[in-house]
Formats: structure tokens, sequence, C-alpha cells
């Protein structure tokens, strides 16, 4: 029998994965965007198991919201990360305090 | 109810292993194929929760656009991957711990809520109990009661990709570009040169 806490461990456990994604990786750019498209993946997964759960369709527009918002982020992140190799050959998160201006 | 429970730990195995090895496997464009795997298994986990739009709109969306784009990136820029990699081993031991610590205590946290009886929630999950399928239900809320958020979003969609354009926008010299302005303004004064040519001669 599947409950809510199964679906809620489930985003848990992707959070954690995404966070932990973040400490690890910490000089590669590109995986710490995936690293925030894995906790907002986690998020969506919680509106949805919350939305059947309480039996209202609201949670899923706002699963939505997030999924905008997400692709979002993705496409302005990708581009400053493209500038920001374009200046200094490399994506090196401890060189960004170079980027001034 | 059995199949049900298979399906869910099928999928949510294969979308927490492949979410793992997004952030530990070494060559990012397995990274990038990972996240794929973990999205899709995530739409399949939206099925089995009656969420079929949101299950079509994250393939559609985030397998085809943005993982792409990722993918894009990732092949497009030359990067040495082997560098960005220090470090890592050097904080595996404390992340361990960490992500451990993060995941009792939030399991605590869901064990807590069990025992308060405060939420039922020793019912099995199904899908929202309607006549009206999962898009048509999304439809009749979300232009009318959601309609601000909607139109928000579009302008989030818009910002961003502005943003994004004039970031990567490049204007390289030596370009030689139409001028529209100088082009609509031009009138006979400047166009037009008038010449005496004398009668067996040229210019």
């Amino acid at each position: 029998m599947i409950t809510l806490e199964h679906y809620l461990f489930l985003g848990a456990i992707i959070f954690t994965l995404g966070v932990l994604g973040i400490f690890l990786n910490n000089k590669n750019l590109i995986i710490i965007l995936m690293s925030i498209e894995l906790i907002l993946l986690s998020v969506n997964i919680n509106f949805i198991a919350f939305s059947a759960y309480i039996n209202d369709i609201s949670g899923q527009i706002f699963a939505m919201l997030t999924l905008t918002v997400a692709a979002a982020e993705a496409a302005i992140g990708l581009a400053i990360l493209v500038v920001f190799f374009r200046n200094l050959g490399s994506i090196e998160v401890n060189k960004i305090n170079q980027l001034k201006g | 109810m059995v199949l049900y429970s298979l399906t869910f730990y099928l999928f949510s195995s294969i979308a927490v292993l492949s979410a793992l090895m997004v952030i530990s496997a070494k060559n990012p464009v397995h990274s990038v194929l990972f996240l794929i795997l973990s999205f899709v298994n995530a739409s399949g986990l939206f099925v089995l929760l009656g969420a079929e739009f949101l299950a079509m709109i994250l393939v559609v969306v985030y397998v085809g656009a943005v993982a792409v784009l990722f993918l894009f990136v990732v092949m497009m820029l030359d990067i040495n991957f082997v560098k960005l990699r220090e470090g890592f081993l050097q904080y595996l031991p404390f992340g361990a711990l960490l992500g451990i610590v993060l995941v009792i205590e939030l399991g605590i946290l869901f064990l807590t809520d069990r025992s308060s009886n405060i939420y039922n929630n020793q019912t099995p999950l199904q899908p929202i109990n309607n006549e009206l399928e999962n898009t048509k239900m999304i439809g009749q809320i979300l232009y009318t009661e959601y309609f601000y958020l909607f139109q928000i979003c579009g302008i989030i969609l818009l910002v961003a990709m502005i943003g994004s354009i004039t970031l990567t926008l490049r204007d390289k010299g030596g370009v030689k570009r139409q001028n529209i302005n100088s082009q609509n303004t031009v009138d006979a004064s400047i166009a037009i040169e008038k010449k005496k040519v004398k009668l067996g001669e040229g210019i």
C-alpha cells in the first residue's frame, strides 16, 4: 500500500541528493544547475502527492508554476554560464568573483 | 494494489538511483542523460498519482527542452572536467554524513506526523476523484481562479527569454548591417549628385 509518506520520503531523498550535488561538485557550475533541477523536481513530487492526498487540483497548478520557474532559471543560468565561459575560459565557481560589472 | 506498489517502487528506485548518478558521474554528458532518466521516472510517478497532464508537460518541457539545452551547453563548451572534480572525494565523507542526517531528520518528521493523528496518513494515495479528466480539471481552474498566476508565468518566461538573449548576444566588429533609419531618411539631396558632363568626355 503506497501512502503519502512514501512519496514524501522519495521527495526527501531526491532533495537531499540535490543538496549533496551542490555540496560535492562545488566547482562544476553545470552539475550545480542540474542539482537545482533535482531539488525542484522533489518539490514537484511533494506538490502532486499532497494534491492527490487532499483531493484538490490546486497543487498541480502550483507544480506547473514551479516548472515554469525552473525552466526560466535553467535558461538564465545556462546563459550566464556561457558568458562566464566566454570571458574566463573555465566554469570554476571559485573564479566567479572575477565577474565584475 | 500490489501492481501499484510494484510500479511505485520500480519508478522511485530508478529515479533515486539516477539522481545519485547525476551528482556522481564523471562525465557531465552522462550526468545530463541520467537527469533525463530521472525526469522520465518522475513523470511515471506523476501518472500513478493521476497527474497525467503534468507528467506529459514534464516529459515535453524538461526532457525535450531543458535537458537538451543542458546537453547542448555541455557539448558546446570545451571544458576540462577532470580539473573540476578536484575536491569531490575530499568533501565526500562529510557530505555523505550530512545527507544521511538530513534524510533521517526528514523521515522522523513524517513519522511524528503519523503518530500525532492529525492526518490519517494510512489511507492509500488515490488519484483525484472526479468525473472530469485531469487536463479538463486543470483548464477549468487555471483560466479562472489562477488566471493572474498564469499571466505572471508568461511574464517570467518573457523576462527569462529577453534576459538570456541579451546576455549571450555578441556584437562582432566588421559585420555590415542594414541601417533602416538612414535608409528611410534619405532624400534626393543626399542620394543624387548632379554633374555636368561635357560632350565627348567622361567624368
